[in-house]
């Protein structure tokens, strides 16, 4: 596939490598967080980490939409569906373990009219052939999600759709990102140490990659915008590298087939038609994190789900023993989990990080990386 | 879920929709988020939606970085999974 196979060549990947391994300064440590799931999957899937030298270490952070959504939102999503709205939402969703051991899947297998779409296109098509019932997106993601979103709401507007409506849950990279930086164990425990960051691939292609200026600045981290295919992270790394070496914290773009500073202009025009922040938002793993997701404004309220229909304050838990939560902040690894690979696998996911393939258990186990930690970690207690 | 896919554009139709061509699967998407996207252009396809349009100038120079260092010994390394599949 163009655009794809080149960014995997392999010859391309040793030589890479080698250069990584030749510049890697030997006395210290590069602690490298990939904020999103996308890069996780690639690091996963493509062996990247044993092409890296021993001191160049991936700190999976919270870029996966699906793992940080809490569970009350879930439960609320469910709850719309028992209301008797049809109830449409991405397919990665539909596992996401709820509170009392539900989920959407198992709330449709019950007899709850649950569908799972690819695009917002076909929910306004399943609202326009459902006249009568009440259709709501349950809708999730970063920057890249939501401008879909945005379009299938100035389009039932425009076509005066009265049974269409969203559920909004749209989530914002750069105040994550900052959150994490400004966290205790980040900024006083020092549990979690970033050197660098590899910035969102498809989030920039929209936002573009000014908006990691300022925190780069403010918190003095390089971050390199980096390309969801395996050269991309190698080549972006080595620039991650290069930067620490050379005490220097910009913003760089390696991605810039797709990302441009200012990002899709045309997209950012549309979310802010249709969006504005919200005051707070929480995140599983991360809490309260002010002005970091967004709600649909005023002028579109009528398709705003949170006000056409009673949405309660769930209290839903995660199930106990479940570390998604230090996991999405890169506390915890998920071989840190006893339920890993015991009670909780992706046939049984118990948490949204074994759900989503871009959730860091879920990664772990398809690709056997636990394994090896396991086997690490016993013998480091052997020695000890 | 953030995954997207460079596709091509072989057609355009009407109410900014297009067919994308996907390692020869034809697909309609919806270009209503990308500017002056033309049939020919590789697109970044997420959710049913051109994300954006790839810029062949900017591969080329990515890639050309990239191959451009000092030639290591090119047997050393073991490339450790798959690097082919979907
Ligand atoms: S292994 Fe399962 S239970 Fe443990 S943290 Fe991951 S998702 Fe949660």
């Amino acid at each position: 596939m163009k655009y794809v196979d080149e960014f995997r060549n392999k010859d391309i990947a040793k030589k890479l490598a080698k250069e990584i391994a030749n510049e890697a300064d030997a006395s210290r440590q590069y602690n490298l967080m990939e904020f999103c799931g996308g890069h996780t999957h690639a690091i996963f899937r493509y062996g990247v980490q044993d092409l890296m030298p021993d001191n160049v270490h991936f700190v999976h952070g919270p870029g996966c939409p699906v793992c940080v959504l809490p569970i009350p939102r879930i439960d609320n999503a469910i709850e719309l569906a028992e209301q008797g709205a049809i109830v449409c939402t991405y397919g990665d969703m539909m596992r996401v373990p709820a509170s009392k051991k539900n989920s959407l899947i198992k709330a449709k297998a019950a007899g709850s009219d649950i569908r799972m779409v690819y695009s917002t296109q076909d929910v306004l098509k399943i609202a326009q052939d459902n006249p009568n019932r009440e259709v709501v997106f349950f809708a999730i993601g970063f920057e890249t999600t939501t401008p879909p979103t945005a379009v299938a709401i100035k389009i039932a507007a425009a076509k005066e759709l009265k049974n269409f409506s969203v559920f909004c849950n749209h989530v914002l990279t750069p105040a994550a990102i900052q959150h994490i930086l400004q966290s205790p164990e980040v900024r006083e425990l020092g549990e979690v140490h970033i050197d660098g960051f590899y910035g969102p691939s498809h989030v920039s292609s929209i936002i573009g990659s000014a908006p990691y200026d300022y925190f780069a600045n403010e918190f003095q981290k390089p971050v390199v915008i980096a390309g969801f295919e395996p050269l991309d992270v190698m080549q972006s790394t080595l620039m991650l590298i290069r930067q620490i070496n050379e005490g220097r914290f910009e913003v760089e773009n390696e991605y810039t087939r797709v990302v441009t500073p200012n990002g899709n202009e045309k997209a950012q025009a549309i979310v802010s038609e249709v969006f504005e922040l919200r005051r707070s938002f929480e995140w599983r793993g991360l809490g309260d994190v002010p002005y970091s997701a967004l709600k649909i404004k005023s002028e579109f309220s009528e398709f705003d789900a949170e006000r056409r229909f009673v949405v309660s304050k769930s209290t839903g838990k995660d199930v106990k023993g479940c570390e998604c939560p230090a996991i999405l902040r890169g506390v915890k690894k998920p071989t840190d989990c006893k339920l890993f690979g015991t009670i909780c696998t992706p046939d049984n996911p118990m948490g949204s990080c074994m759900v989503s393939s871009e959730g860091s258990c879920a990664a772990y186990w398809s690709y056997g990386r636990f394994r090896l930690d396991m086997a690490k970690d016993k013998s480091l207690e052997a020695a000890q | 879920m953030c995954l997207a896919l460079p596709a091509k554009i072989v057609e355009l139709r009407e109410t900014d929709n297009a067919i994308v061509s996907l390692e020869g699967v034809k697909k309609e998407i919806s270009l209503a988020l990308v500017a002056d996207a033309k049939v020919g252009d590789y697109v970044l396809v997420h959710v049913g939606y051109a994300l954006n349009t790839i810029s062949p100038e900017e591969a080329e120079k990515t890639l050309a970085l990239m191959a451009e260092m000092s030639s290591p010994d090119l047997n050393s390394l073991p490339f450790p999974n798959d690097l082919k599949g979907s």
